[in-house]
């Protein structure tokens, strides 16, 4: 499970990915709503990550 | 800029101020516990934040004012190369989630109130306890000195000239941070990121409505960088890529390294409210990056600026009415006090902790650490207002760039111990002083820009300099360690591990 934390890194640091200007989305280009939905897929794998692990409050 | 004062926008700014005024000199009752008597209390507001107030805390001074106006003056000037903040503020959660909640199990179960002590008990090195307490002290105070230059920027909008406002303004809250300790910043926080907050999400929907959608926007923008050629467009010119890519994860590295966030992490009341806020703070990084995209709303709306720091400001004056410009200004100047007084009583804490108990007064009392640092945050917010007020401001620009990357290199020394004991605080002294040197030189002598080039197989490679020097400074550490540990395989010097 640790491994999904490291899909951000590759997602957004290997910019020949997304160094683009379509498809656009509502007006943005490709490079710039593509690195906006990494927010939330960041915080959704953080939360996998998360939940599989034990954890408790007072830790 | 205004060449006469704006009243209706200066009197809502005053209003929200004085409000946080007061909300910082009550700080101190709230949740409350003998502030004075216990460096744990001022400095860390007593290790009890929970996921909300943690929240707000280090989303208000890792996301500054500063922040708010140089990004969009950025994104303004040289289009998606600005962007590399976006990149930055997002790989940084995975890292933060992974590393945090062990480095505050550590100080918590040690009572650690700074990134020296963690690194002090566990290398039991005084060298490399005060080689990471200089860096986190050196590269802090220029952080302040920007935080001050993004509310002069919001000041000088509403028509206010001289350099008095600001003055008055730091005092206040240099009085109240010295009252309250971090209890201020972390109640101001909730005003200020709420204000923000309301700032952007109106702007970002009634600016691209006023200009003509989104499409609009980007293709004003793509007119200008056109126009304007060079390494500017709305996607990363061919040389851009690796620089783009080395600056979002050397930056993401080093954010947590500051004494500002880390005081953030060390407040925080257990391992799991950092776990849940590495979820959750990634909001913040969708704020910046709608934030990021004022920038080019100041091309769409046409704006004539002296300068690419005075986009939001100008942004806001012409388009919405006074009263919520001095809303948006006054989220600006408070967005700058959270930050300044966190940054303030980080390094405090630092000073106190790790200069001043390790070398002036080994038996202070608890008492004593707290009225140390109080004083300590007093003069370094004079000495972050004199570096503004006697320096010129480009000065305070390349040494916060400089901190940065100086910062950074105290990456090995406070990371690689909570992984594994290997390493020796001999090596990782000669890395952090090898980083240091080779990075500070290399930027200076390319005219402070942050980018180095390597010549490899025939090809130039041009990253940032401070993941060059942190991975130079890997290398130097062990390589060192090897040597140290061939000369001297008992380590004599261990104390015991948490």
């Amino acid at each position: 499970m640790w491994m999904l934390l490291l899909v951000p890194f590759v997602g957004l640091l290997w910019v020949p990915f997304y160094n683009f200007l379509e498809p656009s989305l509502f007006g943005f280009p490709f490079f710039y709503w593509y690195q906006f939905a990494w927010v939330p897929i960041t915080s959704i794998l953080i939360w996998l990550v998360y939940r599989s692990q034990p954890h408790d409050e007072a830790e | 800029m205004a060449d006469h004062i704006e009243w209706v926008a200066l009197a809502v700014f005053i209003f929200f101020f004085a409000l946080v005024t007061v909300m910082g000199f009550f700080a101190a009752r709230w949740k409350s516990g003998p502030v004075s008597e216990h460096l744990d209390e001022w400095g860390l507001g007593g290790r009890q934040f929970g996921t909300w107030i943690t929240w707000f805390l280090i989303g208000g001074d890792f996301y500054t004012a500063y922040t708010v106006i140089a990004v969009p003056a950025l994104v303004y000037a040289v289009g998606a190369y600005g962007f590399f903040a976006l990149p930055y503020t997002i790989i940084v959660y995975p890292f933060v989630f992974a590393v945090m909640p062990i480095l505050w199990k550590v100080a918590h179960k040690n009572g650690y109130v700074t990134a020296a002590d963690v690194v002090h008990g566990t290398y039991n090195s005084r060298g490399l306890e005060l080689a990471v307490a200089l860096t986190g002290l050196v590269a802090t105070m220029p952080y302040i000195a920007l935080q001050l230059i993004g509310m002069g920027v919001v000041i000088k909008a509403m028509g206010l000239t001289g350099e008095f406002p600001i003055i008055a303004a730091f005092i206040i809250l240099a009085l109240y941070t010295y009252s309250s300790g971090l209890r201020a910043p972390a109640l101001i926080a909730f005003v200020k990121d709420i204000m923000i907050y309301i700032v952007v999400l109106i702007a970002v929907v009634v600016v691209p409505y006023k200009l003509g959608g989104y499409g609009a926007v980007f293709s004003a923008a793509n007119d200008a960088f056109v126009a304007k050629g060079g390494t500017t467009g709305l996607i990363l010119k061919p040389g851009l890529l690796l620089p783009f890519a080395t600056l979002a994860l050397g930056s993401a590295l080093a954010a947590f390294m500051y004494p500002h966030t880390l005081t953030g992490v060390f407040a925080s009341k257990s391992a799991d409210t950092i776990r849940k806020n590495a979820i959750l703070l990634p909001a913040y990084t969708l704020l910046l990056g709608l934030i990021a995209l004022l920038g080019y709303m100041g091309h769409a709306a046409k704006l004539k600026l002296s300068s690419p720091n005075d986009v939001v400001p100008q942004l806001f004056q012409t388009l919405f009415p006074s009263w919520f410009a001095g809303f948006a200004f006054a989220a600006i100047a408070i967005g700058a006090l959270v930050p300044a007084a966190v940054m303030s009583i980080g390094a405090a804490n630092l000073f106190t902790r790790n200069v001043w108990k390790s070398y002036v007064n080994p038996d202070i009392t608890h008492a004593g650490e707290a009225s140390v640092a109080k004083i300590t945050s007093l003069v370094v917010k004079v000495g972050a207002l004199a570096f503004i007020l006697f320096l010129p401001t480009q000065f305070a620009l390349d040494l916060q760039l400089l901190g940065g990357l100086w910062i950074l290199q105290t990456f090995p020394a406070l990371v690689f111990g909570l992984f594994t004991r290997w390493f020796r605080a001999e090596g990782l002294l000669l890395g952090w002083a090898v980083g240091i040197g080779w990075g500070s030189w290399t930027v200076w002598s390319n005219g402070m820009k942050p980018l180095a080039s390597l010549a490899l197989g025939g090809e130039s490679y041009t990253f940032f300099v401070g993941l060059g020097a942190l991975i130079l400074n890997i290398v130097v550490a062990a390589v060192a360690t090897v040597i140290v540990r061939m000369v001297l395989p008992e380590e004599k010097s261990a104390i015991a591990r948490s």
